[in-house]
């Protein structure tokens, strides 16, 4: 029974996690619709967006106020980089763009520290990290309050996002950018806007993800780095599906941590930082395209 | 226009910044009469990146220091000048800097090498004895460098990774009220998978075996910033006490906030030098509190030394320090300590060598170095009584006392719990070190130095 208690333990603590490894992988997913591009900034823009949230506070503006002038901020970056970034660059290849987004990184990673310095700050958003007491007493399960918290932002968050994309011209714009920029200005749909749009909400996105990690473990430079925790999740959900995200990020971040203390121990520990990578070479041997992900057919 | 609080942070920061952006190397040396002697010195700090808040505090506490030196006149006259290169922590710059910065501006080579982390050490060892440079490992790196006869360039001046978990598990057997009663406890070693992370293994081994204990290791994958598996598995252990061995802030405070996520007492849980600075402790809030931190060299602002610096240098606007608020604290202080070694052996090679007033070399330097000897009395005179614990190094022994003080955070900042405390055995610990060094000189057809 003990053992038993113990695996539900384990498996409900890594699909929480695997829940904040999600928000972070719907900022990639948002920016792949709209310009097919897997975006190297998008940890730069989670450390950007949280460090400056902080960083507003400390100059004195209080916390209700200090979270639309961030977001007000990221759809300025958002707009910024379709201008400065983007918009010379219709047209070009894939790779193009994608060496753009690690340019982007840089200049990003590079402006938070230059504005905000480089202490690490602490953030509390007021949810205790500490074990649902009711549950640990009844159950002798532990699971805090704050993952359970941020599983229903991020869930709140999907909603809404998968909502936009599957019911409004917006989504639909999306889609017809994301398969041929040409031939979307060609039948009206504002190329620019769209990606403004796409940004601005990936910006917002990366704020959200940015104060849950960095509520958690503080906030600071070794954010950027969650990026590595989302790859495998899009590979296994598809880069262009909301929903597919979610159930990736459960699948990832389940696995990894039954994987970590079950089969872990026989590897010498530290297995969780490859063994989602495992599973995502099984799943590309398998489904490419990832779970939810668009098959897409090529003339050659 | 930008707010004034603004603008004082854009102001200091821009120069790590766009240092670290460009690779620069920044002159930053302090105006000198045409006429003086200087000293050169390499300054390869790590001010931006995840372990910014780390080198930030030591470099400037090191920067500090030199800065005051020369306030004062310099050592016998010889003013410090120094260069900074941007490392970011990372191995592969950090032999790059040490390129950059073996040379000086004014032609000298620099005395020294500080690379604040063991990685970055390991990375440029071996081009020590080649280049004549002394590698000064404060309480980081190669741990059997302290036996000078086969690492003659290399120091570990505030102890090394073997003494100190020597000291944690001496400490955590008081607590328990003696050895006797450390027979069938369980304690796990949670460390970063890697070779810091997993250097104070052989003494530990060895000494919870001795005592009858139960170790687990568990490893951490890089970055760090998810802990949740390993802490069910500490959780499912029920060890008795836990040492973290981390590495950057991210790390480090998720560390605590997971032990409090899994219901660990934080007064069980110990950390490394390395893993707990106030930088570490503020971002895992309450979860913090409680835990344990070992220091080679004690944190505050009492010290007469750090009063003189805070008026002097600060005083006129020329400290290093983005926020002054972190002078004293812990990375600062033992920048600090590391600086007046570097001083006191400058100081002891134009004795030694009769070059009162001149600059010194490499090989006159190292002389300097074996030739420290920081009594109480001389503690006394430098102003920093308490802040490191009294030691003496030869050519033989380049480790130093070996001891360390517990602190404990409150909340709010560290309290001292302990007095300098060294290993149970110190007798085993070094010769742990003279069989490791005497193993690598074997496989390296390295002939030991005769030090009679």
């Amino acid at each position: 029974m003990a053992d038993l208690l113990f695996f539900l333990e384990v498996l409900i603590g890594g699909l929480l996690a695997g829940v904040m490894y999600s928000l972070i992988a719907l900022g990639f997913v948002l920016i792949y619709k709209a310009s097919s591009v897997f975006n190297f900034a998008q940890g730069a823009m989670v450390f950007f967006a949280v460090l400056s949230f902080v960083g507003f506070m400390e100059l004195g503006i209080p916390f209700w106020a200090a979270l639309p002038v961030t977001v007000v901020l990221m759809i300025f970056v958002g707009m910024a980089t379709e201008r400065m970034v983007l918009r010379p660059l219709v047209n070009q290849s894939e790779e193009t763009l994608l060496m753009a987004t690690i340019g982007l990184a840089f200049v990003l990673e590079g402006m938070a520290q230059f504005l905000w310095g480089v202490e690490v700050r602490r953030l509390d958003l007021g949810i205790p990290d500490v074990p649902m007491a009711w549950l640990a007493d009844t159950t002798g399960i532990f699971v805090s309050v704050f993952d359970v918290v941020a599983g229903v932002v991020a869930a709140i968050m999907v909603i809404a996002l998968a909502l936009l994309f599957s019911k409004t011209k917006v989504g639909l714009g999306l889609r017809a950018v994301a398969d041929g920029h040409a031939a979307a200005m060609s039948i009206g749909i504002p190329l620019k806007q769209i990606w403004m749009l796409v940004w601005a909400t990936a910006g917002i996105v990366a704020l959200v993800a940015g104060m849950l990690w960095g509520a958690r473990n503080g906030v600071q430079f070794a954010l950027v780095w969650l990026a590595l925790k989302a790859l495998p999740v899009l590979i296994i959900g598809g880069f262009t599906s909301v929903p597919g995200v979610i159930i990736a990020g459960l699948i990832v971040g389940a696995s990894e941590k039954l994987a970590e203390v079950y089969i872990g121990p026989y590897f010498g520990g530290g297995i969780e930082l490859w063994s989602p990578y495992v599973l995502a070479v099984i799943f590309l041997m398998f489904r490419p395209e990832g779970l939810f992900g668009e098959k897409h057919i090529r003339r050659v | 226009m930008m707010p004034t609080s603004l603008l004082r942070r854009v102001a200091p920061v821009s120069a790590a910044a766009f240092a670290a952006a460009a690779m620069l190397v920044s002159p930053m040396a302090m105006p000198t009469e045409a006429q003086a002697a200087e000293q050169y010195m390499a300054v390869p700090s790590s001010r931006v990146g995840p372990f910014s808040a780390m080198g930030t505090g030591y470099y400037g506490g090191i920067i500090d220091y030199m800065t005051y030196v020369n306030m004062n006149g310099g050592i016998n006259g010889v003013m410090f000048t120094w260069q900074e290169c941007e490392t970011e922590y990372n191995a592969k710059r950090t032999v790059e800097c040490f390129q950059r910065l073996l040379t000086g501006p004014n032609g000298q080579r620099t005395l020294v090498f500080d690379t604040l982390g063991t990685p970055g050490a390991y990375a440029v060892i071996n081009r020590m004895a080649e280049e004549e440079v002394v590698l000064a490992q404060y309480g980081y790196g190669r741990t059997d460098a302290a036996d000078g006869t086969v690492w003659p360039w290399v120091f570990n001046a505030a102890s090394h990774y073997w003494s100190q978990i020597g000291m944690k598990l001496k400490f955590m057997a008081e607590q328990e009220g003696g050895v006797e009663n450390m027979k069938g406890k369980k304690i796990v070693h949670l460390h970063i998978d890697s070779a810091y992370g997993r250097e104070p293994l052989p003494a530990m081994r060895k000494i919870t075996s001795d005592w009858g204990m139960e170790l687990v290791e568990i490893s951490i994958p890089p970055p760090g910033l998810e802990q949740q598996s390993q802490w069910l598995q500490i959780r499912r252990e029920r060890p008795d006490w836990v040492t973290f061995w981390g590495a950057g802030s991210g790390m480090n405070a998720t560390g605590m906030t997971n032990a409090a996520r899994m219901g660990f007492p934080r007064e069980r849980l110990v950390y490394v030098t390395f893993g707990g600075a106030e930088e570490d402790m503020v971002p895992a809030g309450d979860a913090a509190k409680g835990t344990f931190v070992v220091a080679n060299a004690v944190p505050g602002r009492d010290f007469p030394l750090v009063k003189s610096i805070l008026d002097k240098v600060y005083g006129a606007g020329k400290g290093n320090m983005e926020n002054p608020d972190r002078v004293g604290q812990v990375y600062w202080n033992r920048g600090l300590g590391a600086a007046v070694m570097w001083a006191e052996a400058i100081r002891n090679a134009q004795r030694i060598h009769n070059k009162e007033g001149q600059p010194v070399t490499g090989a006159e330097f190292r002389d300097g170095y074996e030739a420290i000897n920081m009594t109480p009395e001389r503690l006394e005179e430098l102003g920093i009584t308490g802040m490191v614990a009294p030691f003496a190094l030869s050519c033989e022994k380049h480790d130093g006392a070996g001891e360390f003080r517990m602190m404990q955070w409150n909340g709010e900042k560290f309290d001292i719990v302990s007095d300098w405390m060294g290993p149970p055995d110190p007798t085993f610990i070094r010769q742990l070190v003279e069989d490791s060094a005497g193993k690598f000189a074997g496989e390296n057809n390295i002939t030991p130095k005769n030090c009679s």
